[in-house]
């Protein structure tokens, strides 16, 4: 059987950041406090002309220059995210477009809170496995609002990481499961301008029970220990959930370290876990195996193992790294961020 | 055949709040008849330039409009578009249907009226003389041309921006006797520098203001010129056209529409650019009076800046430039042509608000866009040139 | 500036992706396409060309007061960039516009250009950054 997974894969994450110092300071919160509770430093937020489209084409045409593949042999192309810039219209015909991956395309729009990059990883997955297209790009973008002054504020942000599955891939897939069920930790109502959430209810019963039963279940059905993966990769709505999901999985902090880049960007939503991978995968060596979990609020959570080929060396370089992202920052105080996010009624 | 303009008219430059579109040219065009001494009947056609008076008030067909408002109905009239340079295009039509035997006496006139909408909604529709596809979806302004030419030419130049200031220095300067000006106040380099950023590194004194008004003025044949007192001749008439879009020149520091139409003007007048007396040039931003200065050949290129430095380009210097004030005192952008052409007529009679001893010879320049479209006249005292 | 769903939906090709023209006869390259070779004239043979976007800032300026759809843009950057395969085309440079220079290298990135109101279209294509 020929190995299938991600061919390539691409980050982009905008260059604003604001920092919890500076959210802390207007709503008169302690700074400290909040950021060892939150175990984040500082968010990215969005340039006035970026949305999800835009954050979508630009992780999509990394993820496209590592597979060093034609666009046009993409035969598939889901984008998800819980802010799409249309209610109705889709995201991924301009993506699609934008891209190059010519008209002999599958599309659709995923919504799954902050899971739904890899919901479409899976859809992508499962049709190349069944051969009904050679590739599928999957991508997981938002541009995320919390309530001003609500704690959802300090995390908040915006990015996007994009995967092209296929055959010859730098990680093989070996295996991806589900977990999920009915139930409304956080929601946004169609026409609301910000999620409402269960506050200590997003905790244990939404979280964490579904990101260990997700990975309970991979692990089982691959019948594999924590210990036989390099690196594990948990959604990241803050620095302290996916850090205390993994101790409690049996995952070490090292194995945890690198993919924890909401620290730095805060919680990118669709694009959390997808951008802890991608940091990931930019220093992986073949043959390290990579578990990744992502979690959606209402509730589910996809869990991947990966398992990374020689293909790595030779595609890395092809894109800018996740980390260079990272770190082309420009500091935003926050009247500029509420002008950027358009917080202001004008 | 020989043609002559023998009388001219304009309204104030300003915000005409209780004045229409209509009123301003009916105003302007009796103007230019009492003027000249003649009667509405004596006009034969009616050539008008508006820019975009669809934009500005939602009224096209604005040639039936100024005969009808004038009643002159049923004479022929006809509107001319060329963007900023529409005035001078309507003054290029009428002094060509003329020559071609049709008519003896035809009024040639323009009319803008920009202040019945925002400020934004009037650059948006100056804008329509620029690329709509790539130079408006990008933002771009007309301002914002201007100011990627400025600042090429500074770099290539060594311009620096307190010289570029002496632009509207000079012409405020000009205009403080002109009643018909919209500012009548002289600016220094501090107050030029201390204004409004509009777009890096022009500032608000460097840019024509948003302006209603309107200017006629009434063009005759040789055959009839005798009847008039004071007729001025046109000498030579040039027009070239160019790239839409700025982007697609092969310099941002020159405008080649505006060399070819003196070009032209100058061979047709048999005059060099030495013999101009006084000319009214396209001062739309302060940068385009020094382009022009280089594309009509008054100076050398990267050396028009040395006219003004020089104090030149004032009255009493060797060629006053923009003596009621030019565009800096009022562009309303389809009549800014034709009130050129009035300055250099009252020059050349002797009349002019600020006058320039023994003008015999005068040059108006007028353009459209960043330069699509360019027209230069030239005109005196005698009748001269090849008009055959 | 009028935009419209279908003058939009035409220029998608140019704004998205890139793509202008090349004289087969001449070698000339026209971004935005041109279907009618100027030199060439009846000669000449139109094919579509890939532009990469990369190029360098040949002037800008910083637009402060703006023209209607993009005043809550301001202040941004608009240059004229000099494309690597030949021609300029105007664009607006994205991020910080006190670091645009004239020179400056530049890369294509996509982006809004402006949306219709809140319920209207939203218009997507090139915008440029600096490199580096």
């Amino acid at each position: 059987m020929t190995s299938l997974g991600i061919v390539g894969y691409g980050a982009y994450v905008p260059r604003f950041r604001i920092s919890v110092e500076e959210i802390a300071r207007v709503w008169g919160e302690d700074a400290e406090t909040i950021k060892n509770g939150l175990g984040v430093q500082e968010k990215s937020v969005p340039d006035k002309d970026e949305d999800t489209i835009t954050i979508a084409v630009e992780a999509g045409k990394n993820a496209l220059a590592r597979a060093g593949i034609s666009p046009r042999t993409v035969g598939a192309l889901y984008v998800g995210s819980e802010s799409h810039p249309y209610a109705v219209k889709p995201s991924g015909t301009v993506v699609g477009e934008a891209l190059d991956l010519g008209t002999d395309l599958m599309v659709a729009d995923f919504e799954f809170a902050c899971k739904a990059g890899t919901a479409a990883m899976q859809c992508c997955y499962g049709l190349v496995k069944a051969g009904v297209i050679d590739y599928g790009l999957a991508i997981g973008a938002d541009t995320s609002q919390g309530r001003p002054g609500d704690m959802l504020e300090y995390t908040a942000s915006a990015g996007g990481a994009a995967f092209v599955i296929g055959k010859d891939p730098l990680a093989e897939l070996e295996t991806t499961c589900s977990y999920t069920t009915d139930t409304s930790d956080f929601w946004r109502r169609e026409g609301a301008d910000y999620p409402s959430h269960g506050a200590r209810f997003t905790g244990k019963p939404a979280y964490f029970h579904h990101v260990t039963q997700a990975t309970q279940l991979l692990l089982g059905k691959l019948g594999l220990k924590p210990a036989d993966f390099t690196a594990a990769v948990f959604h990241m709505p803050n620095g302290k959930f996916p850090t205390a999901a993994a101790a409690g999985l049996g995952f070490t902090p090292a194995q945890l370290e690198r993919s924890l880049v909401v620290r730095r960007i805060g919680n990118t939503y669709s694009g959390s876990s997808l951008l802890g991978l991608t940091n990931v995968l930019d220093a992986a060596k073949p043959g390290d195996r990579i578990l990744l979990t992502s979690y959606g609020s209402g509730a589910g959570s996809d869990a991947f193992s990966f398992l990374v080929t020689d293909r790595i060396i030779e595609r890395r370089d092809k894109a800018p790294a996740t980390e260079a992202y990272i770190q082309d920052k420009q500091h935003i105080d926050y009247g500029t961020y509420v002008r950027l996010r358009r917080k202001l009624k004008v | 055949m020989n043609v002559a303009v023998v009388g001219g008219g304009a309204t104030k430059m300003g915000e005409h709040w209780t004045q229409s579109l209509r009123d301003l040219s009916t105003e302007a065009g009796a103007k230019a008849l009492q003027d000249a001494g003649i009667e509405g009947k004596d006009i034969e056609a009616l050539f008008i330039g508006t820019m975009s008076s669809g934009r500005f008030i939602g009224q096209e067909h604005l040639g039936a409009l100024a005969v009808d408002e004038a009643g002159l109905t049923p004479i022929p009239a006809t509107r001319c578009e060329g963007a900023c340079a529409s005035g001078s295009l309507a003054f290029r039509k009428a002094y060509l249907a003329i020559r071609s035997g049709e008519y003896d006496i035809v009024m040639a006139a323009g009319g803008e009226k920009m202040t019945d909408i925002k400020g934004p909604e009037a650059i948006s529709a100056l804008m329509g003389a620029g690329d709509q596809e790539w130079e408006s979806s990008a933002g771009l302004t007309f301002s914002g041309l201007y100011a990627m030419m400025a600042r090429a030419y500074m770099k290539r130049y060594g311009l620096t921006r307190e010289e570029l200031a002496l632009v509207p220095i000079k012409n405020h300067f000009h205009g403080l006797k002109n009643p018909l000006a919209q500012f009548q106040f002289p600016v220094t380099v501090k107050q030029v520098m201390e204004s409004a950023l509009i777009a890096d590194p022009l500032r608000l004194l460097d840019c024509s203001p948003i302006t209603d008004g309107a200017a006629a003025v009434i063009l005759v044949s040789d055959r009839v010129a005798k009847r008039f007192k004071n007729p001025m001749w046109i000498l030579g008439s040039g027009q070239a056209s160019d790239t839409l879009a700025l982007h697609n020149r092969k310099s941002l520091t020159e405008i080649p529409s505006s060399r070819i139409a003196a070009e032209k003007a100058y061979a047709q007048a048999g005059v060099s650019p030495g013999k101009i007396d006084v000319a009214e040039v396209h001062d739309c931003f302060s940068i385009e009076e020094i382009l022009a200065y280089e594309d009509l050949g008054f100076a050398e290129r990267g050396k028009g800046k040395d006219l003004l430095v020089n104090k030149e380009t004032y009255v009493g210097g060797r060629l006053p430039v923009n003596t009621d004030g030019g565009l800096k005192l009022g562009h309303p952008v389809g009549a800014t042509g034709i009130k050129q052409i009035i300055e250099i007529m009252r020059q050349l009679r002797g009349d002019a608000y600020t006058q320039v001893k023994g003008a015999r010879i005068g040059l108006a320049h007028n353009i459209g866009g960043s330069g699509a479209t360019a027209l230069v006249h030239i005109f005196g005292t005698e009748p001269g040139g090849r008009h055959g | 500036m009028v935009e419209s769903v279908p003058l939009s939906w035409r220029l998608q090709r140019q704004r998205y992706n890139l793509i202008g023209t090349r004289c087969a006869t001449c070698d000339e390259r026209f971004f935005p396409p041109r279907n009618f070779c100027p030199s060439c004239r009846r000669k000449g043979k139109i094919e579509p060309f890939q532009f990469s976007g990369r190029g360098s800032v040949e002037s800008f300026t910083v637009i402060r007061v703006a023209p209607s759809g993009f005043e809550s843009q301001t202040p941004y950057a608009v240059g004229i960039i000099k494309l690597d395969e030949g021609t300029s085309i105007s664009g607006q440079i994205v991020g910080d516009v006190t670091r645009v220079e004239m020179g400056k290298r530049v890369r294509p990135v996509f982006r809004r250009i402006r949306e219709d109101g809140k319920e209207g279209v939203i218009h997507y294509g090139v915008k440029w950054a600096l490199e580096g």
